[in-house]
């Protein structure tokens, strides 16, 4: 699959870039594990560094609000919450590691820092994506 | 982080919302830099049209 898809990148576009070398996956995943990573593997160097800063600050403001930092599930929306935070990589492992971020919600905007940190989590996964389409050709 | 506690009021965690969303829409979803940002200023002014005028509907509708 990888095999062919780099196939097709190249008789597309004549040669292969430096940065449409390596495995396919590596920009989606390191996309995901570090904001604007993928970006970064694929030199877009200044699309990594926006969407860097923006995540990240989404991610830190979240925190600074006392959003809720999801851990166990116990119910549909806890999962769902949970798979939104997972959404930020490392940032959410260390957060995690660090125990910083509220256990429960107990101011208002609290609630506005969960919210927050979950979709920090899902703008990251589109811009993760965002760097696999750019390795694979599907985006220029 | 220590004991910082940002607490912004509900309009402005709905302007920083959506200031970082339609940052990453507009690098994501258009490919050149200029349709990036009309595309970015384009969702931005959305969400927060959108944001407004959802206030004043459910303001008439709790009255």
């Amino acid at each position: 699959m990888a095999t062919e898809e780099n196939k097709s990148d190249a008789a597309g576009s004549g040669t292969q870039s430096e940065s449409q070398k390596g495995w396919v996956y590596l920009p989606l995943i390191a996309g995901w594990l570090v904001p604007g990573g993928g970006h970064f593997l694929l030199r877009k160097w200044g699309r990594g560094a926006l969407l860097a800063a923006v995540i990240l600050g989404m991610f830190v403001m979240g925190l600074t609000m006392q959003g809720k930092v999801y851990a166990g599930v116990h119910d549909i929306l806890d999962i769902l919450g949970l798979a939104g935070d997972l959404g930020n990589g490392l940032p959410y492992l260390l957060a995690r590691m660090m125990g910083v971020g509220a256990d429960q919600v107990l101011v208002t905007t609290a609630d506005y820092g969960t919210r927050f940190i979950v979709v920090a989590g899902l703008l990251n996964v589109i811009a993760a994506v965002d760097a696999h389409n750019l390795r694979t050709g599907r985006k220029s | 982080m220590g004991n910082a506690i940002f607490q912004p009021s509900h309009f402005a965690a709905v302007v920083l919302f959506a200031l970082f969303a339609s940052t990453v829409f507009g690098i994501t979803q258009r490919e050149t830099p200029p349709r990036m940002i009309r595309y970015g200023i384009y969702c931005f002014v959305l969400f927060v049209a959108s944001a407004i005028v959802l206030s004043w509907v459910m303001y008439f509708i709790a009255r």
